[in-house]
């Protein structure tokens, strides 16, 4: 864990890595895929009781319940946040509230809270997407990339 | 006197006073009892965990100097570390106490740097009456260092928790009660280790050789207890098998470390705690009160320190660790 990018080390450095590597506690991977997938899952199932309300007792259909829903989880993730809440439930579902939209929510919450104290412009606004600001790059980048690929498979192959 | 690179002091400095604040976490720890002052709120009434942790320092050092019967007028040198950039906690400290200050920067090893530096200072007869501290902050560390403290990321069952808290000490010519003898300057050891949420492991070698450094110097002092700063379960047993590895084994009753100590084990906490006040907190509350009680006599506390900053972590830097040791003796009326 200590070395995932491992530079050139001198065999001293090396020597004592491996020392130091036998008394690491590793990340318990297993309990924390179970928990990932309890909690995620738990998430998703809120989620989609959240559609299912959408749909059942306003005017939504499959397609268009979809947003409301997103909306709604980003809200109690944000609450959530603001309450101290979420990053202790994080601590212990790992993946689980991080992978769902709610993780993307916390980070940006996180963020604008924690530099609150360096004013709205510089502060709030600078730092929101410290943390999401990767992910929205990348994010759209890929989209690209995918959507060019898209479109040349389906020219490519005479407009199928 | 200088031996290697020990100074061993030829007017050993009283440690007339010190003083120890914690936050709401320290205050739910098996060492609450020993902290001056324990705060409920981790923002001190503060609008900033930056403005917090200056607060933090400014509270040690009051108390140290009032229960040294001082006025801070008094003080002739003030020396001060925290973790924050430009070491801002310290010298905004510095600001209000408004007396000659240095400000120091060794990471989470400030705590004895300055001891170290203080008492070169009172033993040189350049000063008679010093102050030093260091203080720290959790959320404003994770906030620096990591991820905002309200950010939902996993921790490692090697990351450490930063202490919120401050420690500060009078030194003073005066020849009574504890006395710093001997301080032992640390080198930079640089493992390759690059993962900033396994502190332990980084330092640890530094710590080691500080350790074997003095104990070189002195031949073989007897100490009732040697404290490492900031190792945490897996610095602390790295620290105490590499010692062994090198033929220096100390007993597991004699060899703890500040980090393991200031929380419960039920603590989530992960593998202990870390932070520039974790050593200062339990030296100048917990280990002085022991010594003032008789319970312990000789003391060795070998603050460690990472010398990282989240630039030269992002930047793959291995971390860099330095420890610093001083040695602490009780008088015999107290």
């Amino acid at each position: 864990m200590s070395n995932k990018q491992k530079k050139k080390l001198s065999p001293v450095q090396q020597e004592y890595q491996d020392f130091v590597n036998k008394r690491e506690p590793q990340r318990p991977l297993f309990q924390n895929c179970i928990r990932a997938f309890l909690v995620g899952g738990t998430i998703c199932l809120i989620g989609q009781l959240i559609s299912q309300f959408y749909m059942q007792f306003l005017d939504f259909n499959e397609q268009t319940a979809g947003d409301p829903t997103v909306a709604t989880l980003v809200f109690l993730a944000v609450l959530f946040t603001g309450l101290g809440v979420y990053d202790h439930l994080a601590q212990w579902a790992g993946a689980g509230t991080a992978i769902p939209v709610t993780g993307f929510a916390n980070s940006i919450a996180s963020a604008a809270i924690e530099h609150r104290s360096e004013g709205f412009v510089l502060g709030v606004g600078g730092n929101m997407f410290k943390l999401a600001g990767s992910v929205i790059v990348f994010g759209v980048f890929a989209a690209f990339v995918i959507a060019t690929l898209k479109v040349i498979l389906l020219q490519g192959l005479g407009g199928v | 006197m200088i031996q290697g690179r020990t100074w061993v002091f030829a007017n050993p400095p009283s440690i007339t006073a010190s003083a120890a604040v914690g936050g709401p976490f320290e205050a739910k720890g098996p060492l609450a009892d020993d902290f001056d002052l324990l705060h409920e709120d981790l923002w001190l009434g503060q609008d900033s965990y930056e403005k917090a942790e200056k607060k933090l320092l400014e509270q040690a050092s009051e108390r140290a100097i009032d229960k040294a019967g001082m006025r801070k007028e008094d003080i002739q040198f003030f020396l001060a570390g925290d973790l924050m950039n430009q070491v801002i906690s310290s010298n905004f400290a510095a600001r209000t106490l408004a007396v000659p200050y240095l400000g120091l920067f060794g990471a989470c090893s400030s705590s004895m740097e300055s001891l170290a530096l203080g008492s070169l200072l009172v033993d040189s007869g350049y000063a008679e009456r010093v102050l030093v501290g260091t203080a720290s902050h959790n959320a404003a560390a994770e906030k620096q260092f990591r991820y905002p403290t309200e950010y939902g990321s996993q921790k490692p069952p090697t990351a450490q928790w930063t202490v919120t808290g401050a420690g500060a000490a009078v030194l003073t010519n005066r020849e009574e009660g504890i006395r710093v003898t001997s301080a032992t300057v640390g080198r930079v050891v640089d493992m390759g280790i690059q993962d900033p949420f396994n502190m332990g492991a980084a330092m640890a070698p530094a710590a080691v050789d500080t350790i074997e450094a003095h104990f070189r110097d002195l031949k073989n002092p007897e100490y009732d207890l040697i404290l490492t700063g900031d190792l945490g379960k897996i610095g602390h047993t790295t620290a105490a098998d590499l010692l062994e590895k090198h033929g220096l084994k100390l007993p597991n009753d004699r060899f703890g470390d500040c980090g393991l100590m200031i929380y419960r084990e039920d603590q989530p906490v992960q593998a202990g705690a870390s932070g520039c006040a974790c050593s200062a907190c339990v030296t100048y509350g917990h280990v002085l009160n022991r010594m003032r009680k008789g319970e312990l006599k000789k003391v060795l506390i070998v603050a460690t320190g990472a010398l990282l900053s989240p630039l030269s972590y992002q930047q793959n830097e291995s971390i860099p660790c330095i420890a610093h040791a001083v040695a602490l003796e009780g008088g015999v009326s107290s």
